[in-house]
């Protein structure tokens, strides 16, 4: 049971970051707020890949003679340049969250929803 | 030891995240977002992680950080309260029941569990990345020819298509921002706010209100 | 944040160690944790740095908006013109193996010209856009306001 629990531990709080992330983006109207929320979900995703690459007992794949167990080197390398590319995302979003301020005065999804609703 | 440090710090980010999804201050959220890039970071090393940990630390805890304090000062600092009182009660129903799915997908017994090294996910070309590695070590070790790190060779040699793609990725999103919100500023600003003196200034007037109704 | 002494004056004394260990993270990253990726934000850490305590005039007069914006495009021709220099000389694109005498080498000289490129390419969109959004509301107000929450955050 105990050992199940372990086993399962990271995936569940995986589960559970990306649900929040998922509720933060669909409950909340604000938009960097909502930008937030995909951070947290996206997050989730990286420790879901680094979790699985985990080898028990394993080391930092980094090659050192003596050593035989190293832990999956390519969940790492996926999610090394996802991050970088996931602020490289995010700065795009929070440049669009800037522009739509400028073009509505604010940043409520609902609110600028009414205005288009309004003409 | 490791395993009770990787329970409490999983937890920890369990508690940033719902403390984040609580607050309607956007600085309070902003820094408790690099709070939780920081244990992620942690987490990360504690996984073996290392260049994940790094880039996470640097990228999450600082400049996300500062990318989200500087729109901020260009927006507002305060998301405004949900208008319907139980307007988020039906994505909280939706997110517990897909969470309770994925959770029961978990328990089918053919889940490997984590740290398992029989795992597929640990098959096929890691083990083979990781022989070349150290076969290269063992047959020239004290020459420099051979790259102990085998998540740059990885990186860099394996998959340099994929590292190429996101470096385009990455370049592309540098040139969004530019286009949205720099570049010629000067010149697009003016245009832009010719344009909202003249036909926006009625139709601004009449959503202000709607706003408000 | 410009009245602040010991914000200043550590700034300017980090400065030069961040882009210090920003390049060792870039040259060293085949043999430890690092490479381009890491380097590069570390490397416009540092300038965002010195653009918080200093401003973003000054940050402009050091690193030039037009040299980042160059810099954007030229980690990514870098990385693909490593590709096409490898089929120049008779090899697939990006199979760094005919790059040098002997494959090892070759993949050691063609893994290092391209994390720089990832490396240029990162630090100068991080950078870019930094100033971007801190450069978007006027100089001034710009600089007295991004001083602000990184200030806020360490007194309390």
């Amino acid at each position: 049971m105990w050992q199940t629990f372990l086993g399962l531990y990271n995936y569940w709080i995986v589960i559970l970051l990306m649900m929040a992330g998922f509720y933060i983006v669909m409950s909340r109207h604000n938009l960097v707020k909502k930008l937030i929320g995909l951070n947290i979900f996206q997050s989730a995703v990286f420790l879901f890949y680094i979790s699985v690459g985990k080898v028990g007992g394993g080391t930092a794949p980094i090659v050192e003679e003596g050593i035989t167990s190293y832990s999956n080197p390519l969940p790492h390398v996926l999610i090394l340049t996802a991050i970088v590319v996931g602020v490289a995302t995010v700065s795009l979003g929070l440049a669009l969250v800037v522009r739509l301020k400028e073009a509505y005065g604010t940043i409520e999804e609902d609110e600028i929803n009414e205005m288009d609703a309004a003409g | 030891m490791i395993t009770a440090t990787n329970l409490a710090l999983l937890a920890f980010m369990a508690i940033t995240a719902w403390a984040i999804a609580r607050t309607r201050n956007l600085f309070v959220a902003t820094m408790l977002a690099g709070i939780y890039s920081l244990l992620i970071a942690t987490v990360f090393v504690l996984l073996d992680a290392v260049d994940v940990a790094f880039t996470e630390a640097a990228v999450g805890a600082g400049i996300t950080t500062v990318l989200f304090l500087g729109a901020l000062l260009l927006t507002d600092r305060q998301a405004k309260p949900h208008k319907h009182r139980f307007g988020t009660y039906g994505p909280m129903l939706l997110v517990v029941l897909l969470g309770a799915a994925l959770v029961y997908t978990t328990l089918d017994p053919l889940m490997p569990h984590f740290g398992d090294a029989g795992a597929p996910a640990q098959g096929r070309l890691a083990p083979e990345f990781l022989a070349d590695s150290v076969r290269q070590v063992g047959r020239d070790a004290p020459t420099a020819t051979h790259i102990p790190n085998v998540v740059t060779t990885t990186l860099a040699s394996y998959r340099g298509f994929d590292t190429l793609g996101e470096v385009v990725v990455i370049f592309t999103a540098g040139v969004g921002v530019l286009i949205l919100l720099g570049g010629g500023a000067s010149g697009g600003r003016r245009r832009r706010s010719r344009r909202r003196d003249g036909d926006d200034a009625s139709g601004r007037g009449s959503t202000a209100g709607g706003a408000g109704a | 944040m410009i009245e602040h002494v010991v914000l200043r004056v550590i700034a300017r004394l980090l400065a030069p160690f961040i882009v210090l260990f920003a390049l060792y993270v870039q040259f060293h990253g085949d043999f430890g944790p690092g490479g381009g990726f890491q380097a590069g934000v570390i490397f416009a850490s540092a300038f965002i740095l010195f653009a918080l305590i200093y401003g973003i005039e000054h940050a402009r007069q050091i690193v030039p908006p037009a040299v980042a914006q160059a810099g954007i495009g030229l980690g990514v021709l870098i990385y693909a013109g490593t590709g096409v220099a490898g089929m120049l000389l008779g090899g697939r694109y990006l199979d760094y193996s005919v790059l040098a005498d002997d494959a090892g080498h070759g993949q050691h000289y063609g893994i290092l010209i391209v994390e720089f490129g990832v490396g240029v390419t990162v630090a100068a969109v991080m950078i870019t856009v930094f100033f971007t959004f801190a450069g978007r509301r006027g100089v001034l107000e710009a600089r007295e306001d991004t001083a602000v929450p990184p200030d806020g955050d360490e007194e309390r």
